[in-house]
């Protein structure tokens, strides 16, 4: 089987080396056609009947794209109808080279088995391996070898009987490598020319991307742009020191200004801050860029404007105007940070990017702007011919590149999502914005869940503490189907108190490894949107066999203490077990049912116990100093049939919730230290670091306005000083310091033990934390749940769970998803916060000022707990006399009225649809009455919604 | 810049073996007239020299001998010029003396050394060229010489090496392959026994995965046998043609 030719191949690195080895070539590389018949391959993947009806090739065909087509031209190698395509090695090779999204997004059209795509290990095949000629560069061998390969599987197929007419078409878009390949007598088009000539799909050729050669044609001939350095200069630039290597992030208020954080030594990140397109330098958000920085004179300041790119016109004009307004004299010399300008992109990170197309004003141009829904991605130039077809719809456009010459990046349509506005399309656009996996579960995913009827068997009676007669209670918010808590507690003889919390069973049903396993482990969340929830397991277990309902049988994971009538705890137990929820319980209901003294039924009894102790728990630990922070969080009332929201309330707190919670946090915290105790070098854990001392300006600076002084020395301290800031007359101060407080802290993560050496979670006050209560809808507790099982030899371990880096790896993902979840969770409340406003049309509400900026006040208002801005400025009108005093900070506006942090102002509140992509709530000031700037109260229709709509 | 693919989507290694297959071995028996049995081996770009004397009377001081069975006495060494950087030292390192006494510990489980008490085996390998698995390119090569020496043995030891690269048992790694992370087993079989000789892995690998990792290289080793067995018995027709010239 082995071809007995062994090959030499050199290669140099670093210090001249030679690299030997051994390149064994092979006659058992089959070429993966039904139609051959001398190749002994079992499953040919390529048809027989490869038709695709194209005016240049009317013959049935396979395609073999150059690496430049798969790299530039993925979205047309995705489309359903593109089938047959033959990969060759040497360019899966130079694609995984060069880019590795590209890479895993032709890996996944492999897979695909409706898609026909076959890999052909050409560098390996005896007839196909060629061997770099002298003077012949990389890039020309390869051309090379896929020419070879292409003339090879012509002439094999035209040797087998059956399949005569087949042929093989050769993409590409090199001209001499084209007009080589037509010399040795293979067939060989231009990707563009080659698409257009499908007959019956147009809408292919929009998504083909512009490469270099049309981005000619399209621009003039003024140099916008300074030139990007090549990657070598910057390589060396970054060495000697002279450049800066780090993450570019876009403003998301400001379009000209944007920040690039260098990863220095160790953690600490320097921040430089870069102003003006021209510094920009065609940067996109998220790109690993090379920086400049400027000398210590031409630093400036981050300008506390709103700006937003809403030219209409299509020119590559500069804006210098916009550009002035930036450079407004800043005299404290402490606010200017390390100012610098782009000199080079290391590797940019374009996805493609949902948004919409503002059709241009010519009719017949097939040229138009589309405009991302993020604002921190600039709007892109698109070549289409279904504009008005496409207009107010959601559309997904992906970047090709962006020219010297050209004021926007150059791209291309992807995807139609749907109609604008729609319920459905926003909310796939936010998912797919925030990159949330949310496709149904494949059928492979499926086939590993029970089979259903499903029940508790002898086996699992055996091995599991058999809980069923505790008088086991959940409670939950209502409408919850996924249950993953119950609780119990009741008098031992001794008359100690017995508490138990019984977690669903998870990883019993989720076998490490699987398929199952594995999509859970990448969702890493289930993600609870207004209305709807993405889960991360199939619903059969999430709301089904893993549900700790009421009245059946139901596999759980318990822990359970004996505490003595003064919540110390005694001894811990962990056990898996088997249990029957006696009832399931809304908060409203547990709350009702302690406070009826006429009740005395053992759920009741159990209920009663867990409060008191829930009771001093809480205070032993805020005690401790642990944090009650506030962030206003808002509930929708769904109609129940069109689910559009009809009501809108902040949620409220009972005593129940933090008894619930209460015990999660112990159970969380007894089941941290015990796996950290069996595995300190893979436990999973959380922890939440303490902020650094200057992210507690803002709140320090705020109370100060209100003569109050907040201690931010310690957790402690702070919780106290908190405790103490309270207003006479102004109840609601303490709320919003505490929003302010929120604002201030750190993500929680989650860590491997072994990578790290700071456990501390700082919200909670505790040495050590991890999450074990929810697995149905976080993976972090399915691994902790296995940890624990494998501590109390209740389940066997496997590699993955004992490797700290993979461990690690899998806590990113996590940490990942859950601020995505996160940010989708905001962006639904947001979305639906909206469709509400819509309904309700012009509201006046009272509300108090959050922040303070150089143009504009942000405004919170308790009631819906909605956050807007109030702009001073128009883009039509010449705005008040504005002074800005960031000691305060404190905004004057006409220098009649100042306004301070936490004023209470009067605004309404209406729904700005004039741009549907961001439709917005708009706030305009009511009280303070201030002439020309504030509105007059029976306005019905707000005067700069109709100038928009004449647009 | 992306790592190395040890193993594609089509089960292609980076060389173009498939996941069990062995490299390439070529082999000679007798390549010196002077020592008692001599042996050239190679496996695909990893060469080794061996070369036997005796068994003979101990040399040195008498004390290491022993009374009821041979010492075996084994050196390894590399050439200077067998690796990419050239070595400044042949022999005599941490790494050589190691290498050596696990030769002796495989061949001393091997050699039937109650036949010769009182006396002395010297195994002298040296590898001219390193590309992954040396251990093993060097115990097939001294059992070949051991043969050509005739020395009894219980068996051919064959060595071969093992690895774990994307759940899969790669068979007899390359140095790409044993450089490019995971784990690396070496395994000296007694292949009719199934007896290992010796067993030796540097890296962490999960429990599990033993088992699986473990088959592959005694697989590989009985397949090493067959082209250790034909060479012999080559080298012997050779030879016994040439005596009855």
């Amino acid at each position: 089987m082995l071809k007995s030719k062994t090959f030499v191949k050199k290669t140099r690195s670093g210090s001249v080396l030679k690299i030997v080895r051994e390149h064994y070539l092979r006659d058992d590389i089959w070429c993966g056609s039904e139609i051959c018949s001398e190749c002994k391959d079992e499953s040919p993947v390529l048809q027989r009947d490869a038709c695709i009806e194209s005016n240049l090739c009317p013959f049935p065909h396979y395609l073999i794209p150059d690496t430049n087509v798969v790299l530039h031209q993925i979205d047309i190698l995705e489309d359903p109808l593109i089938r047959n395509v033959i990969i060759l090695q040497t360019v899966l090779q130079e694609v995984r080279h060069r880019s590795a999204p590209v890479y895993k997004r032709i890996k996944d059209a492999i897979h695909d088995k409706e898609k026909h795509f076959y890999t052909f290990t050409n560098e390996h095949h005896r007839d196909t391996f060629i061997e770099r000629e002298q003077n012949e560069s990389a890039n020309d061998r390869n051309d090379r070898a896929i020419r070879v390969s292409a003339k090879w599987y012509t002439e094999h197929l035209s040797r087998s009987q059956s399949g005569a007419e087949l042929r093989v078409v050769l993409l590409t878009n090199d001209r001499s490598n084209r007009e080589k390949a037509e010399q040795i007598g293979v067939i060989a088009y231009r990707c563009e020319e080659y698409i257009k000539s499908l007959i019956g799909n147009p809408e292919l050729v929009d998504r083909l991307a512009l490469t270099s050669d049309d981005q000619n044609e399209i621009s003039g001939s003024k140099l916008l742009f300074p030139e990007h350095l090549p990657l070598s200069k910057i390589q060396a630039g970054i060495k000697s020191g002279t450049f800066l290597q780090g993450s570019f992030r876009a403003s998301t208020d400001n379009y000209l200004e944007a920040t690039v954080f260098i990863h220095g030594e160790g953690d600490k990140t320097t921040e430089v801050l870069l102003q003006g397109l021209q510094n920009l330098n065609r940067a996109v958000h998220q790109d690993v860029v090379a920086v400049e920085l400027f000398p210590k004179e031409r630093w400036v300041a981050p300008s506390s404007v709103v700006l937003q790119d809403d030219q209409q016109n299509d020119e590559d004009t500069e804006e210098e105007e916009a550009e002035k307004k930036l450079k407004s004299p800043v005299l404290d010399t402490t606010m200017l940070k390390p100012t610098g300008r782009v000199v080079g992109i290391i590797k940019r990170n374009w996805r493609p990017f949902c948004g919409m197309l503002n059709q241009s004003q010519i009719k017949e141009s097939t040229r138009h702007l589309f405009t991302p829904a993020d604002r921190r991605i600039p709007r892109i130039r698109i070549e289409t011919r279904q504009a008005s077809s496409l207009v107010g719809q959601r559309i997904i456009v992906a970047i090709d590149g962006w020219p010297r010459n050209s004021r926007y990046p150059n791209g291309h349509f992807v995807r139609n999502l749907g109609g604008a506005g729609d319920k459905e399309t926003e909310t796939e656009v936010l998912l797919l914005e925030h990159d949330v996996p949310h496709q149904p579960f494949s059928q492979t995913v499926l086939s590993f869940l029970p089979k259903m009827p499903w029940s508790v068997t002898e086996e699992d009676l055996k091995v599991r503490a058999d809980l069923r007669h505790l008088c086991v209670c959940s409670v939950d918010p209502p409408g919850c189907t996924d249950i993953d808590d119950a609780l119990h507690c009741r008098e031992l003889d001794n008359g100690n108190l017995e508490v138990g919390v019984h977690i669903a069973d998870v990883s019993h049903f989720i076998r490490p490894g699987n398929a199952l396993d594995q999509e859970a482990a990448s969702r890493g969340t289930t993600v609870y949107l207004c209305g709807k929830r993405i889960d991360m397991v199939p619903e059969l277990l999430s709301s089904n066999l893993c549900s700790l309902r009421s009245n059946v049988e139901r596999l759980a994971f318990s822990c359970i203490w004996e505490m003595n009538h003064n919540a110390e705890i005694i001894n811990t137990r962990f056990t898996k077990s088997v249990i029957n929820s006696k009832a399931s319980l809304t908060y409203a209901e547990a709350q009702m049912r302690i406070d009826d003294s006429s009740m005395n039924d053992d759920v009741t009894k159990s209920l009663r116990g867990l409060n008191m102790l829930a009771k001093i728990l809480k205070a032993r630990r805020i005690e401790k100093g642990a944090l009650t922070l506030s962030s206003p969080e808002v509930r929708f009332h769904m109609d129940s049939e069109t689910h559009d929201p009809i009501d809108l309330q902040t949620k409220e707190l009972k005593d129940t919730n933090s008894m619930v919670e209460e015990f999660m946090l112990l159970a969380n915290i007894s089941v941290a230290q015990k796996i950290y105790e069996e595995f300190s070098e893979c436990a999973l854990l959380r922890k939440h670091p303490a902020p650094p001392p200057s992210n507690y300006d803002i709140l320090i600076k705020a109370a100060k306005s209100k003569d109050l002084v907040i201690r931010t020395d310690s957790a402690k301290a702070l919780a106290d000083s908190l405790n103490e800031a309270t207003l006479e007359n102004f109840l609601y101060f303490n709320t919003l310091l505490r929003i302010l407080a929120t604002r201030c802290m750190m993500q929680a993560v989650y860590f491997c033990s072994g990578m790290d050496s700071d456990f501390h979670h700082y919200g909670l006050a505790s040495p050590i934390y991890t999450h074990f209560t929810s697995p149905i809808r976080r993976y972090s507790d399915i691994i902790v749940h296995r940890l624990l099982a494998v501590a109390i030899h209740a389940d066997s371990t496997y590699p993955d769970l004992m490797d700290k880096h993979k461990q690690s790896a899998l806590c990113n993902n996590l940490n990942y998803r859950h601020k995505m979840a996160q940010y989708a969770q905001r962006a639904s409340v947001a979305f639906h916060t909206q469709l509400f406003f819509k309904s309700k049309g012009i509201l006046n509400e009272e509300g108090f000022i959050l922040f303070v900026r150089k143009n504009a006040i942000i405004i919170l208002i308790p009631k819906f707990g909605l956050e807007g801005t109030v702009f001073f400025e128009n883009k039509d009108k010449p705005g008040p006399r504005l002074s800005f005093d960031s000691e305060g900070p404190t905004l004057t506006v006409e220098e009649q009225h100042t306004f301070h942090i936490f004023d209470k102002v009067k605004v309404t509140i209406s729904l700005d649809a004039s741009n549907i992509q961001h439709q917005k709530i708009r706030m305009a000031l009511l009280e303070p009455v201030i002439p020309g700037v504030s509105v007059q109260l029976p306005e019905p229709e707000p005067e700069a919604k109709k100038q928009k709509l004449d647009r | 810049m992306a790592g190395l693919e040890l193993l594609s989507d089509q089960g292609y290694r980076l060389d173009g073996r498939k996941a069990t297959e062995l490299r390439k071995v070529q082999a000679r028996m007798g390549v010196f007239a002077q020592a008692d049995g001599s042996a050239y081996m190679e496996q695909g770009n990893t060469k080794a020299l061996a070369v036997v004397y005796g068994p003979h009377e101990v040399r040195g001081s008498r004390s290491k001998s022993l009374h009821d069975r041979a010492v075996i006495n084994c050196q390894y060494s590399m050439a200077t010029f067998s690796t990419a950087e050239r070595k400044r030292r042949p022999h005599g390192d941490r790494k050589s003396s190691e290498m050596s006494l696990h030769l002796k510990q495989t061949f001393e489980a091997a050699v039937l050394t109650q036949l010769y008490p009182r006396s002395q085996i010297d195994i002298y390998v040296k590898i001219l060229q390193s590309d992954g698995g040396n251990y093993s390119a060097c115990v097939n090569a001294a059992t070949l010489a051991l043969v050509d020496a005739g020395i009894p043995m219980r068996d051919y030891v064959c060595a071969c090496t093992a690895g774990f690269v994307e759940d899969t048992p790669l068979a007899d790694l390359c140095h790409a392959e044993e450089s490019g992370g995971g784990t690396t087993l070496s395994l000296a079989l007694l292949p009719r026994s199934e007896n290992i000789a010796l067993v030796q892995m540097d890296a962490r690998l999960h429990q599990d995965h033993l088992p699986a990792l473990m088959e592959a290289a005694m697989e590989a080793c009985k397949g090493l046998s067959k082209v250790l067995d034909s060479v012999v018995r080559q080298h012997l027709q050779e030879v016994s043609v040439q005596t009855r010239e």
